[in-house]
C-alpha cells in the first residue's frame, strides 16, 4: 500500500534534484555581494522550509490519528518528524558552513533565527526519547500525536516571531514587499524548493514502506507462531503434538505449521 | 566580510553540499539495509512455512 508509485517519485525526485543542481551552478548568476559562497542558499533555505513543513505536517498527521484512531497515521506523523530531524542536522550544519563563510563565525548566539532553528530542532529531538520510553502500543501513539500536535503548532509561531524579530545578520531572503532576487535566482529557488521538496516526499514515502513492511512481517511471524501454538496445545486427554519446546513454549519447529485448521 | 575568492568559497560550497549528500545517502543506505533484513527475514519465514508444510501434510496417496 505504502510503496505504491516510490518507483515513479523517486525518478521524478532524481530528474528535479539534477535540474535544480543544473541550475543551480550553471543558470544562477554570481550573488555580487557574496559571491560563489552565495550557492549554499538553494540547499540551506530549501532544507529548512522543507524540515520545518514536515514538522508542521507531522502535527496535523497527529491530530489525525488522535481524532480518527488510525495507527497508520501515527506512523505517518513518527516518520515525517523522524525525516525533518534528519534534514534539521543538514539545516544546522549548512547554515553553520555558510555562517562561516560569509560571517567568518560558525555560530552566532545572539542571532535569533540560528537559536530559534536550534530551539526547534532540539524540541524534536526529544520526541524518539517520549516515544519510546512508551512501552504499551495505543498509549505510546496517542502521547507521540499530542507531542506532534503541540510541537507542530509551536512552529509557525516560532517561525513568525523570528520573523518580526530585528535580525542582526541573518538574511531575509522573502519579506513582504518580495524576494529582492533577480528573476534567475527566484527561479533556481523555487526549482530547488520543488527539488527538496520531492526529495522529502521520496524519502518519507521510503520509511513508511520499510516500516510498514516490517509491520507485516511481524504480524505475519505472530500468526505463525499463534498457529504453531494452537497445533501444539494439550489436546483433551492427550498430551501436546510434535513441535512444543522443552520450556512449553509454541516452537516453529516440527510439524507445527502443517497443522490443518480444523485439527484443533 | 568582502566575498570570498573562488577557491576558498568552492571549498565551503562542496563541504555544505557534500553534508547533505552523505546524509541523504546514509540515511538511504540504512532504510535500504533494514528492507534487507526484511526481505530476508521474510524469506526465512517462507522457508520455514514451505518446510514445515511439506514435512507435515500427508500426501494424497497414489492410485
Amino acid at each position: 500500500m505504502f510503496g505504491r508509485g516510490l518507483v515513479t517519485l523517486a525518478l521524478i525526485t532524481a530528474a528535479a534534484v539534477g535540474l535544480a543542481l543544473g541550475m543551480v551552478f550553471l543558470y544562477a548568476p554570481l550573488d555580487a555581494d557574496q559571491g560563489f559562497v552565495q550557492k549554499i542558499f538553494y540547499l540551506h533555505v530549501p532544507l529548512a522550509l522543507v524540515a520545518l513543513a514536515g514538522f508542521v505536517a507531522a502535527g496535523v498527521m497527529g491530530a489525525l490519528h488522535l481524532r480518527s484512531g488510525d495507527s497508520a497515521w501515527d506512523l505517518r506523523s513518527y516518520v515525517a518528524i523522524h525525516l525533518s530531524t534528519i534534514l534539521g542536522v543538514g539545516v544546522l550544519v549548512t547554515g553553520a558552513i555558510w555562517a562561516r563563510a560569509s560571517w567568518g563565525h560558525w555560530w552566532v548566539w545572539s542571532e535569533p533565527t540560528l537559536v530559534a532553528f536550534l530551539i526547534v530542532f532540539l524540541l524534536y529531538a526529544v520526541y524518539p526519547m517520549l516515544r519510546f520510553s512508551i512501552e504499551d502500543p495505543g498509549r505510546q501513539g496517542r502521547y507521540a500525536s499530542v507531542f506532534a500536535v503541540a510541537a507542530g503548532a509551536f512552529v509557525p509561531l516560532n517561525f513568525a516571531i523570528v520573523r518580526s524579530a530585528e535580525s542582526l545578520t541573518h538574511p531575509q531572503v522573502f519579506s513582504t514587499t518580495g524576494s529582492g532576487m533577480p528573476a534567475e535566482m527566484l527561479a533556481t529557488f523555487l526549482a530547488s524548493m520543488v527539488a527538496m521538496a520531492l526529495l522529502y516526499a521520496t524519502l518519507w514515502k521510503l520509511e513508511l514502506t520499510a516500516k510498514h513492511a516490517s509491520e507485516q512481517l511481524r504480524r505475519l511471524r505472530r500468526r505463525a507462531e499463534r498457529r504453531a501454538g494452537e497445533s501444539v496445545a494439550p489436546r483433551p486427554g492427550g498430551g501436546a503434538s510434535a513441535g512444543s519446546s522443552r520450556t512449553g513454549a509454541p516452537a516453529l519447529s516440527g510439524t507445527a505449521y502443517a497443522a490443518p485448521r480444523g485439527g484443533r | 566580510m568582502p566575498a570570498l575568492p573562488l577557491g576558498e568559497a568552492g571549498l565551503y560550497v562542496a563541504a555544505a553540499f557534500a553534508v547533505v549528500a552523505v546524509l541523504v545517502l546514509v540515511y538511504v543506505a540504512i532504510i535500504g539495509s533494514k528492507i534487507a533484513r526484511i526481505e530476508r527475514d521474510l524469506g526465512a519465514l517462507t522457508d520455514s512455512l514451505e518446510g514445515h508444510a511439506g514435512a507435515g501434510v500427508p500426501t494424497r496417496p497414489t492410485v
